[in-house]
């Protein structure tokens, strides 16, 4: 936790600069929820930004600790709602490790085009929100645009828009139909157009260049200290993707490129999402293509789980980095111990170093490229 | 009837009457446009993000403005603690009252102008500075770090587009000779090459001093790509954040003033002003239709383009607007002088 300092008056005879505390939130628009950051500006210069978490902390941890593991299964997708089914992904994974639950194929394969299209949805949310913290209203509704398409096949399979609770243990809640593939299908030939859109109208534009090259620079060596992961790492040059370094479910049988950019600045953060988006539209084209019959549920999963005494892990890849469930269980219906390892908590947590002796909207614009969901930090 | 109008007219033209229509003719013309740009905006917004903007207040949401300055006009004034009480129920005035009286040089026909000042151009530069120190004042006044950041932002940014925007003006002046707005526009007169735009032959770079003018009025409406003083997603609402109701409601309408103000002098010095390029429709149409058409040009840009760097937009003006202004002045005065000792 961050230990508040708070300026005594003394201290300012002493202070080389005249300084002044900026509240930055927990309402400010750049925000983007309730994240508070303490600025200490002298004028437009961010001498120290402390980030003040904890304003949407609803104890995911201590609840999971205290239901039965199907219980806890829909809050998983509440911590960051923008990828629900990566995050339900890791829950139903650790459980399925340890009770040893073979998943059939199909199931799996489902599950990737579920959530890389999450993925995408949630790419397309920060590529907006970022726009608009930069002062470009327009591209957010084109985004959402997008995204809606997203969320109407997601609806038609799962019922949920946002908050998915569509895995199960030892596979899905249901089949997906034909509508469902023949619109994913549509949807990748309509994408590739669109992020090409993107590439010429928004990637390329002057200003925008201006603002984000050589800003805010993040080096490997920072991500490595304060364990950045997910994009921001990727954009400090480190190819690191669950995905492919700790490979889960069917990813392994995917032909798909990790993009890192190893300028480390707002910029690069900003083209590896794009580019992101452009494999994840490659992934689900070829778990399209390849995706088999079969069940979507596993034969013998137990109405009422005991998982064997042990400590289990399982980390996916979710939109905003490494999202990692260790689970402590003790032989009972309900975990000993829940360890929710979150990347946004990571991510922010080298905003201070990385934001020392910024311009207050270059600052900002450092944060929004983080791409910070609260609830993630604050779980 | 006729003659019953006539003299109605006559009557007009003389002194106390003039004032009165004058005045309230502009007062109208400006609440008007501020509403109904409002209106503009908010539709050109939805055009440029492929949703249909307002609609359900009135036919395609033409009433939206009356139900936004109702709703403004209901809130409760909250005087923030610890603020500057009389700077801060000044400021608002302070924006509005100069490009009210702004507008009265305009001409907005060839007889349609309040008054036919000799210095209008210099007049409207006069009081153009005292927005800026309006900012700054509410802003200062409000009892806000991000209003204070923003006036602080506000002035170096004004300062530093004045200047080029002033011997941009300097130059058109040298090129007219005269500061009569209407005189300026008499001197347009033709076909439109004719117009300042074009006139090459008197300073080859004549067009890239109006996109100087045009990017300078930009900034001191404090426009996006400009707007650092207003910056939503870096100072919440910049000068404007301790302001609720009117108070806000009249900065907003003084954005939309100023805009026009700005267009409209775009439009006399170097789009012809009244002037018809083909000698159909009266002159005024034509130049409501010049003005209008550069004021969605700024809708259009806002909608476009992400918000500047505040430093770079400095550097734009010192580096580049300021160095090209100022050749473009001198290569008009060398051009004017040969010019004028060959005829």
């Amino acid at each position: 936790m961050i230990v508040q300092e708070t300026i005594s008056p003394s201290s300012t005879g002493s202070a080389p600069k005249e300084t002044f505390v900026l509240n930055l939130g927990p309402q400010h628009p750049a925000t983007h929820g309730v994240l508070r950051v303490k600025m200490t500006m002298d004028g437009e210069y961010v001498v120290r930004a402390e980030p003040v978490c904890g304003y949407i902390h609803r104890m995911q941890e201590k609840m999971g600790e205290n239901r039965t593991y199907a219980q806890y299964l829909p809050n998983t997708s509440r911590i960051d709602y923008l990828s629900a089914m990566t995050y339900t992904h890791a829950w139903v994974g650790v459980v399925e490790r340890a009770a040893r639950i073979e998943v059939p194929p199909r199931a799996e394969y489902i599950r990737v085009i579920t959530s890389e299209l999450n993925r995408i949805a949630s790419h397309q949310v920060w590529w907006g929100a970022f726009l608009l913290d930069l002062g470009g209203f327009t591209p957010l509704l084109y985004a959402f645009d997008d995204r809606e398409k997203i969320l109407d096949l997601l609806e038609g399979i799962t019922g949920a828009r946002l908050t998915y609770c569509y895995y199960r243990f030892g596979g899905l809640c249901n089949d997906v139909d034909e509508a469902f593939l023949e619109g994913t299908r549509r949807f990748v030939l309509e994408m590739r157009p669109r992020l090409k859109m993107y590439r010429d109208l928004v990637t390329d534009n002057v200003i925008l260049r201006k603002r984000l090259i050589g800003i805010g620079p993040i080096s490997a060596e920072l991500c490595r200290k304060y364990g950045a992961t997910g994009p921001v790492l990727r954009g400090s040059g480190v190819a690191y993707d669950v995905r492919k370094v700790e490979p889960y479910s069917v990813y392994p049988e995917f032909d798909f490129e990790v993009p890192t950019f190893p300028e480390g600045d707002s910029m690069a953060r900003y083209l590896v999402r794009m580019e992101e988006m452009a494999q994840s539209l490659r992934i689900i084209e070829q778990a399209l293509d390849k995706l088999p019959g079969g069940p979507v549920m596993a034969e013998k999963v137990p109405r009422v789980l005991k998982l064997p005494a042990g400590d289990y892990c399982y980390a996916v890849e979710a939109a905003r980095g490494r999202f990692m469930v260790r689970l402590v269980s003790d032989n009972k219906e309900i975990p000993y111990r829940v360890k929710l390892r979150t990347p946004c908590l990571s991510n922010l947590s080298l905003f201070e170093e990385a934001s020392r002796g910024m311009l207050l909207s270059d600052a900002l614009a450092v944060l929004g490229s983080l791409d910070l969901v609260i609830p993630d930090i604050d779980r | 009837m006729s003659a019953l109008f006539s003299k109605i007219v006559t009557l007009l033209e003389t002194e106390p009457y003039r004032l009165v229509v004058a005045v309230v003719a502009i007062v109208g013309f400006v609440a008007l446009n501020a509403a109904y740009l409002v209106w503009v905006e908010r539709k050109g917004a939805g055009r440029f993000q492929r949703r249909p903007g307002p609609t359900e207040v009135g036919p395609a949401g033409l009433l939206q403005p009356v139900a936004d300055g109702l709703k403004l006009m209901s809130k409760q004034l909250i005087l923030p603690a610890g603020a500057d009480l009389t700077l801060f129920r000044v400021a608002p005035l302070l924006v509005m009252a100069p490009v009210l009286m702004s507008l009265a040089v305009i001409p907005f026909g060839q007889s349609l102008a309040a008054r036919n000042l000799n210095v209008g151009l210099l007049m409207i530069f006069a009081l153009g500075s005292i927005n800026v120190m309006a900012l700054m004042l509410g802003g200062w006044a409000s009892r806000n770090k991000y209003a204070v950041m923003s006036a602080a932002r506000v002035v170096s940014q004004n300062v530093a587009y004045e200047i080029p925007m002033l011997l941009v003006v300097v130059t058109m002046a040298m090129v007219s000779g005269t500061m009569n707005l209407n005189e300026i526009v008499r001197q347009q007169a033709g076909a439109f090459w004719h117009w300042n735009l074009f006139r090459v032959w008197v300073n080859p770079l004549m067009p890239v001093t109006f996109l100087i003018f045009y990017i300078c009025m930009l900034e001191e409406t404090n426009r996006a790509p400009f707007d650092m003083a207003e910056a939503e997603s870096e100072l919440v609402a910049g000068a404007y954040t301790e302001y609720g109701g009117m108070g806000f409601g009249v900065f907003f309408m003084a954005e939309y003033a100023n805009i026009v103000l700005g267009c409209s002098l775009a439009t006399v010095l170097f789009l012809g002003g009244w002037q018809s390029p083909f000698g159909v429709l009266p002159g005024v149409v034509w130049f409501l239709l010049k003005m209008y058409f550069l004021v969605f040009s700024v809708v259009w840009i806002r909608w476009t383009f992400p918000r500047t760097q505040f430093y770079g937009l400095l550097n734009l003006s010192w580096k580049i607007l300021i160095p090209v202004s100022l050749f473009t002045l001198v290569l008009s005065a060398a051009m004017l002088k040969i010019l004028r000792s060959s005829l």
